[in-house]
């Protein structure tokens, strides 16, 4: 694979370092290895991904499990190698370090289409990576967990295991070849057993052996779906997420920020709060409040009674005026041409036809399952940290600027988290913890926000507006021009992540549209960027949640301008530039017989997309209910490259078009008097159980890389949707949500 | 004032005001953090509890207001002594988050005690009342039908 032969060059799993009272490895090899920030532990810690004590062999995870299932896979990569037992293994989330830089992350953020093969991409690729530990990048987002640590993993996990083999080899007098691993345990010719926990110290002492990981052929836990291991705790309410925690003498509290978001507050009563049952304080946060109780709900009642005097929004009031400014861009300077193949210009002023077509999308909220919480303790020179985070380091470094403390000072623990889809990422909601936590030291206590709260104060997938042009010729495109305006995400949230001001094209806001591999000869498309101080932030997919619907929608408008079918135009447009993309189209057109008989009343729609190194065609269809839509059945084809755990690469694809679709059909967030107008889940719905279609999904393993699985189901199901609700009625819906024009069966 | 409440077969006194939605007293006093919060409005479903078996919303219903034993996740079973709900939960791995999952299994869980064969479409509406963002749904009905024959069987 293409990301081994990169990271085996880089060298990894050398050096071992002495530490007061026994010894661990750093498996890290860069210009600097981080520390290994298990060393302090209790029990051995060969690497920064294991401990042995005598309790056992734990694993331990730099990546945040969010319902993605990535603690399962991190942990069958090390197992695999450690011929771990798969019943016995454990693992857990590991501290905030640089040892869990996220490499494969950085990687993504290269200005280039995911399909491309170059050497130049790879070498870039390379550098990105390297550069992503010396910030820390310690995140779990773009869908790269597996992709980062499936070479990493393996070679720490078989590290270990050379190492465990040597030290029994030792203790035995029999020389290493002589000697296997399984269950657990280092297994000599004469049968004799030695526990990894017997064998961890003096291991750890040995220099840590390089060793490649085993070949795919030999792999017994690899490439099966495996129970994940969070499964029996999460069906009998044992899993603890952020919003569990409980410690001794903790208090409740919540927040009330200013709605007006960036807005200041200019007075506050707390008269009304503190006269009821159970309130102990109010606490002034400057732009808000802070409410602790002796329990959450006494503490959100308070928070409700406080009167406060709010300052404006420093942007436009009304969801109206917001998408003025967004329109405004166009006239404005452009940020990006990411794609400019033949003259798109000429070939549209030549062009007999134009297709124009203006999209307008949403902002929309992530509302996580779990609200917002995070829980701390502030001891005058420490702070504790339990926050259920997808950037633990992101969180180490805001709590400790909101308190005055250095970051080295600040413990992070990550629980369970209810919910990321990018929310997670920011840090706000731990900083605020600390504050309060800042104010009652030695005292723990637990933030949780208020739906109203979290649905109000969200980083929000920005709303945009894209202007569509494009020609067809002999049933084919001949033009595609894309103009897309929205505020910028990554401009804010790298400079809140990293700390580093990102500057140049903004890759994220034209993504699924420039990227895509469409052999249309004369393609431009432009990035206009929007100046709005709305917060923004990652929304699964991303760029590609948006671009998705917008590329796809348009490529169905020029395919019925084209009088040809919707799925073998694109495969006309996609076979030239990838057989891998052209290969998944034609799985989904097997799977759904898409030229087959289509019973009455029925729709069909198709879409591609090509984000996260995977490439995903979709098809839905479509049923008329008495005058109302049903989405009754959606297939999916994609192509992973390998499928590591093929059950939860299922479940990912499948939660990720379901996402896709209740965005679609029912997401939107607005804004009057600078607030936003969603404060329940009743206004900001997704889709319940019979509103979701029957769902194939077939996965491939042609392509030579190992592509991502989280985000790649979300982009194409916009579009397949409205696509097969064009098919069905005629309609061409170009804005979201969906509901607004159409009555769906929900 | 101190009430008391049966809680997965135990009696405990609880000082809380009466008008303390069941959720928090679960969560905040008696620690029992399985029940989860989600909107504090009926309209998510992850508090869900039982009352005397029949599932209830603990953030809409008082404490002053709890009239007979109440049953939660932790109740209904445990790691080493599943009920045949959280079995079937875990041979279909349906949980992603898992946010929402203790909601879905009381949920279901009072279903198949009303309903020991129920249809799709039955499952369908039973269970609308539980919002489940990282779209689990269809392993969800198929872990229904699952439980459903098990208990039957037994």
């Amino acid at each position: 694979m293409a990301r081994g032969g990169r990271i085996a060059r880089r060298g990894f799993l050398i050096g071992s370092a002495a530490v007061a009272g026994g010894v661990a490895f750093g498996v890290w090899h860069l210009s600097r290895p981080p520390e290994n920030p298990l060393r302090a532990r209790a029990g051995t810690s060969l690497n920064p991904f294991l401990i042995i004590d005598s309790a056992g062999v734990t694993l331990v995870s730099g990546r945040s499990e969010m319902g993605q299932g990535v603690h399962t896979t991190l942990a069958a990569l090390l197992a695999e190698e450690l011929d771990l037992p798969w019943a016995s293994v454990r693992i857990i989330h590991g501290p905030a370090s640089a040892a869990y830089h996220n490499a494969a992350l950085a990687e993504m953020a290269l200005p280039v289409a995911d399909y491309g093969e170059s050497a130049l991409r790879d070498r870039a690729a390379g550098a990105l990576g390297a550069i992503s530990q010396v910030f820390a990048v310690q995140i779990t987002g773009g869908s790269t967990s597996i992709r980062d640590g499936f070479e990493t993993l393996r070679r720490a996990g078989a590290s270990a295991r050379e190492a465990l083999k040597m030290a029994a080899a030792e203790r035995m007098g029999v020389p290493v070849e002589t000697l296997r691993t399984e269950d657990g345990a280092v297994v000599g010719r004469d049968g004799r057993r030695l526990d990894y926990t017997a064998l961890a110290e003096a291991a750890a002492a040995i220099p840590a052996p390089q060793v490649a990981p085993r070949p795919a052929a030999d792999w017994r836990l690899l490439g099966r779906s495996l129970p994940r291991t969070d499964m029996v705790a999460k069906a009998t309410g044992t899993a603890t997420f952020g919003i569990d925690i409980r410690l001794p003498g903790m208090k409740f509290a919540t927040v009330r920020m200013n709605p007006r978001l960036g807005g200041a507050m200019n007075g506050f009563d707390p008269a009304p709060a503190l006269a009821m049952p159970g309130v102990e304080r109010v606490i002034d946060l400057g732009t808000g409040i802070a409410v602790v109780a002796r329990n959450t709900w006494a503490a959100m009642r308070a928070a409700e009674a406080v009167e406060i005097d709010w300052g404006p929004a420093p942007y436009p009031e009304t969801t109206e005026a917001i998408f003025a400014r967004i329109a405004e861009a166009f006239a404005g300077r452009r940020n990006s041409r990411l794609r400019n193949d033949g003259n798109a210009a000429r070939a549209l002023s030549d062009a007999a036809d134009v297709i124009e077509a203006e999209y307008r999308l949403p902002f929309l909220a992530h509302a996580t399952p779990e609200p917002m919480t995070a829980t701390a303790r502030y001891t005058g020179d420490a702070l504790e940290l339990w926050s259920p985070s997808q950037a633990p380091l992101v969180q180490a470094r805001g709590a400790a600027a909101a308190v005055g403390l250095d970051p080295a000072q600040v413990t992070v623990h990550t629980p369970f988290l209810g919910g990321g889809f990018g929310r997670r990422l920011e840090s706000d909601f731990s900083t605020l913890a600390a504050r309060v936590a800042r104010q009652m030291p030695g005292t723990p206590v637990q933030v949780t926000w208020s739906r109203a709260e979290d649905l109000t104060h969200d980083f929000y997938r920005p709303g945009m507006i894209a202007r569509m042009r494009g020609a067809v010729q002999g049933g084919s495109a001949v033009a595609l021009e894309a103009k897309i305006a929205a505020p910028s995400v990554a401009h804010q949230a790298v400079s809140r992540l990293t700390g580093v001001r990102a500057v140049g094209p903004d890759k994220g806001a034209v993504e699924g549209a420039f990227d895509q591999p469409y052999a249309i000869p004369n393609y431009r498309v432009e990035g206009y960027l929007a100046d709005l101080d709305i917060p923004l932030g990652f929304w699964r997919s991303v760029g590609y949640s948006h671009n998705g619907f917008i590329h796809e929608s348009f490529i169905d408008e020029l395919a019925h301008a084209a009088g040809r079918d919707p799925l073998d135009f694109r495969l006309d447009l996609i076979r030239p530039e990838s057989a891998i993309a052209a290969n998944v189209l034609d799985q989904v057109a097997r799977m759904s017989d898409w030229r087959g008989a289509r019973p009455a009343g029925t729709g069909r729609g198709v879409a591609f997309c090509w984000s996260y190194g995977t490439p995903v065609a979709q098809a839905i269809e479509v049923e008329d209910d008495g005058g109302r839509i049903r989405i009754a059945r959606a297939w999916i084809a994609c192509d992973l490259g390998r499928a590591l755990d093929p059950g939860i690469v299922q479940a990912q694809m499948e939660s990720g078009l379901i996402f896709g679709l209740s965005a679609a059909v029912l997401g939107e967030i607005t804004f009057a008097g600078g607030e936003v107008q969603e404060r329940d889940l009743s206004q900001y719905e997704g889709l319940r159980i019979a509103a979701v279609p029957r769902i194939e999904t077939r996965i491939l393993q042609v392509q030579d890389r190992l592509g991502g699985a989280g985000e790649p189901g979300t982009p194409p199901a916009a579009p397949a949707l409205a696509n097969a609700i064009f098919d069905l009625t005629g309609r061409r819906l170009r804005t979201l949500p969906l509901s607004r024009e159409i009555d769906f069966v929900l | 004032m101190s009430d008391t409440l049966t809680v997965n077969g135990a009696t405990v006194s609880v000082d809380s005001p009466g008008e303390t939605p069941l959720l928090w007293v679960l969560r905040d006093e008696l620690n029992l953090t399985g029940t989860k919060y989600g909107c504090g409005t009926a309209a998510c479903g992850a508090c869900t509890v039982h009352v005397d078996g029949e599932p209830v919303l603990s953030c809409q219903l008082a404490l002053a207001d709890v009239r007979g034993d109440v049953t939660t996740i932790e109740g209904l079973g445990r790691p080493a002594a599943l009920h045949a709900v959280q079995e079937a939960w875990i041979r279909h791995q349906v949980a992603q988050c898992g946010y929402c999952q203790s909601g879905q299994i009381m949920q279901a869980a009072a279903l198949l005690a009303g309903n020991p064969a129920p249809s799709d479409a039955e499952i369908d509406d039973w269970m609308a009342g539980i919002l489940c963002r990282c779209g689990t749904y269809n392993r969800i009905r198929a872990a229904i039908h699952q439980a459903a024959d098990a208990l039957r069987g037994s």
